[in-house]
């Protein structure tokens, strides 16, 4: 225990290594984590056909009969195992872009990433037919084409985090009425799949998913973590983070890459899916009272989500195949209503 | 050459130019003083000097080469900055604040060492903030903040400080005491110190070195505040008719303000700007 900071300070080789741990935030990340097992347990086990532990495991294993194989290995483990990669990947992009703007709706689905790349994929969808693979890559590259843009619009001396909200908002909308475009311009096969897939779902989504996403944030997460205390540091403002040796304009462009790639590569899984980058990384601050942007608590309560709202929408309506862009668009609104109201009131504002 | 020193700046945001062509040394183990009327130019000054503010033209020069040739870090741990105002992360407690002065001293996989607790302990005590500690910034005085900023840059342990109005928000009495407190950084561990003050009074009494800018980022003066410091100059830089006398208590220049009812006569030492208004 420290006697001027909070958390713990664990000191180990006589105080080559020390790090500070914050008790709250790693009882919550513990918390979490363990609701995240219960979520991906009722998944693998509940549902038209019910299996047992053992037999999942033994299914994971590579030692399951063909009925529970097939259940686990083909339809539930890469559905989950997406939602939670895509839910823990737009929560740390939304934390990321929410600490850097200072404002709690710099969220990729708020300022357009995600829709900008649904207009990528949808553009592949409609000119090209396309594979997954060539939908993805249009999303992705949607996805950077729209940041670039918002970043350029916002760029004067260096970007304000606010101008850089709203320029955002802007291209959001510019992007839903492109996408609507496109959608009247297609034919009615292209527009059924394109409609399908710009509500945001993890319905049916193999294993190729599971390796792209999981590649994503097996990449771009520690990077995010290793430059988790500039991040900290830029919330003093840019000239006192300066100050105090922050690369600022590295560490900026390093954060703000990796989060356009973690919504863009989201998207591209998963469709434009709402409400998990804007809310989550606010739960994990709220949960934890931390004033630093705990990353990994966030990823965990994005994966929690998303997981949590799969299931939700699975058992609820299980002859429906409701996608689970459709719950979390419905969370989102409200919660978007909620934050909005909150802000007006000078209360639980972000700073 | 000093340690810290400018030439040929050019300081200008977007068309805007504050100063051309200003050249400054600051002398090593000084506590210098700038002063100069509002949007003069000195917290631009001071910003182009701690690399927050790119020059048009000119250069910065820190120990010997061009400030911007260095690696952040490396900045940071010999120049400290505190700026004019600072916004703190919302939540967040005094310590935790003050112990973020520590980043450039600091890892990956050594973040709080026992050196680190013991400069933020020791830097929170001399601003009088430690008893704060456990409390949130939000929640503090405007010269209980002012002081825990301090604390900051002080745990940042740099031999060159520069602070922007290290003085406002605080009464008459935490003002002396943090005016002591620079003193004593500069005469007994031979800190270069850079203060920008308003209170002429107070910048005579401690500055070493005084600098005293005009409108349009000129210097208009420098060097020994007794030397400098005359009627004339404050009557030309500030547009304010006044008398300098001694300080009674340490001879140093004091200025005082000639009384509005007679700012119009014309007598004796009083000078009178000829822009002067009321
Ligand atoms: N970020 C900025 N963008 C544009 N102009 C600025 C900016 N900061 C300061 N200025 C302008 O530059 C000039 C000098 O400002 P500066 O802050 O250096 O004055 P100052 O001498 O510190 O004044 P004060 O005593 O009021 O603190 C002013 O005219 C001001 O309006
Ligand atoms: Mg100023």
């Amino acid at each position: 225990m420290s006697a001027v900071v909070t958390g713990r300070v664990v000191r180990i080789r006589r105080g080559l290594l020390s790090v500070r741990v914050d008790g709250r935030a790693l009882t919550v990340g513990l918390g979490v984590a363990v609701a995240l097992v219960v979520v991906m347990g009722i998944t693998l086990t509940t549902g038209e056909y019910e299996l047992s532990v053992t037999d999942v495991l033994k299914a994971i294993a590579g030692q399951g009969e063909g009925g529970a194989d097939f259940v686990v290995n083909t339809l539930r483990l890469p559905r989950l195992l997406t939602a939670l990669l895509v839910g823990a990947a737009l929560a740390v992009s939304g934390a990321i872009l929410q600490s850097l703007t200072g404002n709690s709706l710099g969220s990729p689905d708020v300022i357009g990433f995600n829709n900008g790349a649904a207009t990528g994929a949808l553009l592949v969808i409609i000119v090209t037919g396309g594979s997954m693979v060539q939908v993805a890559t249009g999303a992705l590259i949607g996805g950077i084409v729209s940041a670039v843009l918002i970043y350029l619009l916002a760029f004067t001396r260096g970007v304000q985090g606010f101008r850089f909200v709203l320029i955002g908002i802007g291209i959001n909308a510019l992007a839903l009425s492109v996408n609507s475009y496109l959608i009247t311009r297609a034919s009615l096969y292209d527009a059924l799949t394109a409609q399908s897939w710009l509500v945001g779902s993890v319905n049916s989504r193999g294993w190729e998913h599971v390796t792209a996403a999981a590649l994503a944030v097996a990449v771009l997460l520690p990077l995010a973590l290793y430059h988790a205390r500039p991040l900290a540091m830029l919330e003093l403002g840019d000239a006192s983070a300066k100050a105090l040796g922050v690369g600022v304009e590295r560490s900026k462009a390093v954060l703000i890459v990796v989060s356009v790639l973690l919504a863009a590569i989201a998207t591209a899984a998963a469709g434009p899916i709402w409400f998990v980058a804007l809310a989550a990384p606010q739960l994990a601050r709220r949960l934890t009272r931390s004033p630093a942007p705990g990353l990994v608590t966030s990823a965990l309560v994005g994966a929690l989500l998303l997981t949590a709202g799969d299931l939700l929408i699975q058992r609820v309506f299980p002859t429906a195949q409701l996608p689970v862009g459709t719950a979390t668009g419905c969370l989102g609104g409200l919660y978007l209503i909620w934050l909005l109201a909150s802000e007006w009131r000078g209360k639980g504002r972000y700073t | 050459m000093t340690r810290l020193h400018a030439e040929g700046l050019t300081l200008a945001y977007d068309q805007a130019t504050v100063a051309t062509d200003l050249g400054v040394s600051i002398p090593d183990g000084s506590f210098t003083v700038i002063v100069g009327p509002n949007a003069c130019g000195k917290s631009t000054l001071l910003k182009a000097l701690a690399r927050m503010l790119k020059p048009k033209s000119g250069g910065v020069y820190l120990d010997g080469n061009l400030i911007s040739s260095y690696r952040s870090r490396e900045v940071a741990r010999r120049l400290g900055l505190l700026p004019q105002t600072s916004i703190a992360p919302s939540g967040i407690t005094v310590g935790d604040l003050v112990a973020r002065g520590r980043y450039p001293h600091q890892k990956l996989l050594r973040q709080w060492s026992a050196e680190d607790e013991a400069v933020v302990t020791e830097s929170m005590r001399l601003t009088g903030v430690l008893e704060l500690a456990p409390r949130l910034v939000d929640e503090l005085s405007g010269g209980q903040r002012q002081r825990v900023w301090l604390a900051m840059v002080l745990a940042q342990q740099t031999s060159i400080l520069l602070l922007d109005e290290p003085t406002t928000f605080l009464d008459i009495a935490h003002q002396v005491e943090v005016l002591d407190l620079c003193a004593d950084l500069h005469e007994h561990k031979g800190h270069t110190l850079v203060a920008v003050l308003h209170d002429l009074n107070q910048a005579c009494r401690y500055a070493t070195h005084l600098i005293v800018m005009r409108p349009g980022g000129e210097i208009a003066a420098q060097g020994d505040p007794s030397e400098v410091v005359t009627a004339e100059l404050v009557g030309d830089v500030f547009g304010l008719p006044c008398r300098v006398i001694d300080d009674p208590e340490t001879g140093t220049p004091l200025i005082v303000p000639v009384h509005r009812k007679r700012r119009s006569e014309d007598d004796g030492p009083v000078a009178v700007h000829e822009h002067a208004t009321l």
